[in-house]
């Protein structure tokens, strides 16, 4: 049997795959931040909040109207988006001329709230909710043995981060975007709506946590604390990676969660906080981080 | 007693309608139209009343000492101050309770004194973002014939424009909307002689067009051949308007203002 450093290549490989299915929730989570943190200030501490409304939307939807897998993977996020309209003008719009923290602490809280809610309404134990007919199972690629729902997931949320950079990047409504992040009164000035620019990204920003949140619902259970547990990184990789740069927070994303997984191969015992040592070291060398710009 | 006679519904629309024509076609003529503006940044009062009319086609400055209150003058006009009070007309539609977004669509270009070339665009990307606010704007190819700089260098990031450029470009990326007033905050500033000079002659051509223009300037050399008028702000209010005929018996007065 082949072998990597003594290491037998399919576990290799599983764990690798399985870095990079993480690396895909990270990158999807640290963008939505990114593009809400440029545009709005706000440091969105309900996040991974969102990420799991996402999950018991799909679960919900299912539960309670039948809906499956892939009518959840769209109605989700949009419910999670309007959501994200309510709180920017009910709650956020107040924020902006203030310090970064209020905005952290309005969000904390808001987390702090909804978990609440969801805890009562459906405790902790968590609601299973199965993998879709169509990408059940495994493929054979010689090598190694592919479970394709792991597959999709790494694909769906790849072509979800590009699409999201290259409108971003590279067309009109991007080129607003990234002028109202610079000068959003000179943006106005121009005559751009940008107060509506900054509620339509706020709620683009959650609904991406949210399409995250339904992708990861039949891998983990679906459970009101799923958001907690998987904020902490995603706060740690927008660290590394520096706030406020889309392609720097993808490519973070997914290499730490690569990273994160070769450690398990290698030095199990790491594994949990091998992304707080990078975080820590990046943090002493680069403060504002590997893609970040000073201010 | 005898009861007034209730005028026809249809009769009302007809006299309103003929007032309200009557009174835009008299304030067509003029572009914008300032009074009793009183403009705030928190608590810090700046503007105390400012009047000022600018005429469809016409070049004014606004002449002043620094911290007289110009700059704000043109912001408030945009709705970039805290909070401001009075009448502003553009076009004869008031623009003292619209958004700011909404105030560019009545047809404003705005060059501001920073000149805000987005650095994380490039060249054409600033020149191009800017929304139509008005058809008839100029198209690309005249903006570039009238600053071909900015063809050579219209992938270059925002960021890597040399000052003259980025002046170049601000006051290009207005000329496309469509809008036909267009407020200038200190273009000549800290640029070389040639290229103050190349400004001269675009100014020139853009009130050929008929553009409406309000420049703010320091260089009263660049200022004076160009404008039909001149108002020297002092304090935060108007304190002389003279035509560009007077100037040379203004010329003391004007050396106090500016204490040049
Ligand atoms: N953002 C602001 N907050 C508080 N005060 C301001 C602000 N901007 C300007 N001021 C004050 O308002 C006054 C008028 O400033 P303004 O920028 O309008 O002057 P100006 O005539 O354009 O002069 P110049 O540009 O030559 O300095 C000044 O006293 C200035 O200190
Ligand atoms: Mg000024």
């Amino acid at each position: 049997m082949t072998e990597i450093f003594g290491i037998p290549l399919q576990a290799f490989l599983s764990q690798l795959l399985l870095g990079l299915v993480n690396g895909s929730f990270y990158a999807m989570l640290s963008l939505g931040l990114a593009v809400i943190f440029g545009l709005l200030n706000i440091v969105n501490f309900a996040h991974g909040t969102f990420y799991m409304m996402g999950a018991f939307g799909a679960w919900l939807l299912l539960q309670y109207l039948g809906l499956n897998y892939w009518f959840a993977l769209i109605l989700s996020p949009i419910a999670v988006g309007l959501l994200g309209v309510l709180v920017e003008k009910s709650m956020l719009r107040w924020l902006y001329k203030l310090d970064h923290l209020y905005g952290l602490l309005l969000t904390f809280g808001l987390a702090l709230v909804l978990e609440g809610l969801f805890r009562q309404q459906f405790g902790v134990s968590g609601q299973p909710y199965q993998v879709p007919d169509l990408l059940r199972g495994a493929t054979n690629l010689g090598f190694m043995i592919l479970p394709n729902y792991r597959a999709w997931v790494v694909v769906a949320s790849l072509v979800v981060c590009f699409a999201t950079w290259y409108v971003i990047e590279r067309t009109k409504l991007g080129a607003y975007l990234r002028a109202g992040t610079e000068n959003p009164a000179l943006t106005q000035a121009f005559g751009v709506n940008v107060p509506r620019m900054v509620t339509l990204t706020y709620a683009f920003g959650v609904a991406l946590a949210g399409f995250a949140g339904v992708l990861a619902s039949p891998i983990i259970q679906v459970n009101p604390l799923m958001g907690n547990n998987i904020i902490i990184v995603v706060f740690a990789v927008v660290v590394i990676g520096g706030m406020g740069s889309i392609l720097g927070s993808i490519l973070t994303g997914l290499s730490l969660g690569v990273i994160e997984g070769l450690t398990k191969v290698f030095y199990p015992e790491a594994s949990s906080t091998v992304v707080f040592v990078i975080m820590a070291i990046v943090l002493l060398v680069r403060p504002a981080g590997l893609f970040g710009k000073e201010k | 007693m005898r009861k007034c006679p209730r005028i026809p519904a249809s009769w009302r629309l007809t006299w309103e309608r003929r007032t309200k024509v009557s009174t835009a076609a008299t304030e067509t003529k003029t572009a914008l139209s300032i009074s009793g503006l009183h403009a705030w940044y928190g608590e810090s009062h700046i503007l105390h009343g400012v009047d000022l009319k600018v005429h469809q086609g016409e070049v004014v400055t606004l002449l002043g000492r620094n911290g007289a209150g110009r700059t704000t003058t043109l912001k408030s006009i945009l709705g970039l101050v805290g909070s401001r009070k009075g009448s502003i007309k553009v076009n004869g539609i008031e623009a003292i309770g619209l958004p700011t977004h909404q105030i560019a669509h009545i047809g404003i270009g705005y060059c501001p004194e920073e000149r805000g070339i987005f650095s994380s665009l490039t060249a054409e990307e600033n020149l191009l973002l800017p929304p139509e606010v008005q058809a008839g704007g100029m198209t690309i190819g005249e903006i570039y014939a009238m600053f071909p700089n900015l063809e050579e260098r219209r992938h270059s990031q925002g960021s890597r424009l040399s000052g003259g450029e980025q002046q170049m470009l601000a006051m290009a990326r207005i000329l496309r909307t469509g809008a036909h007033l267009l407020l200038l905050d200190e273009i000549t500033e800290g640029l070389a002689p040639v290229i103050v000079q190349t400004l001269g002659r675009v100014i020139g051509q853009l009130k050929d067009r008929g553009f409406t223009i309000v420049l703010v300037e320091q260089n009263f050399r660049f200022a004076a051949p160009i404008a039909d008028r001149h108002y020297v702000m002092e304090h935060g209010r108007i304190a002389e308007t003279f035509s560009a005929a007077e100037l040379e018996a203004k010329m003391d007065m004007l050396h106090e203002y500016l204490g040049v």
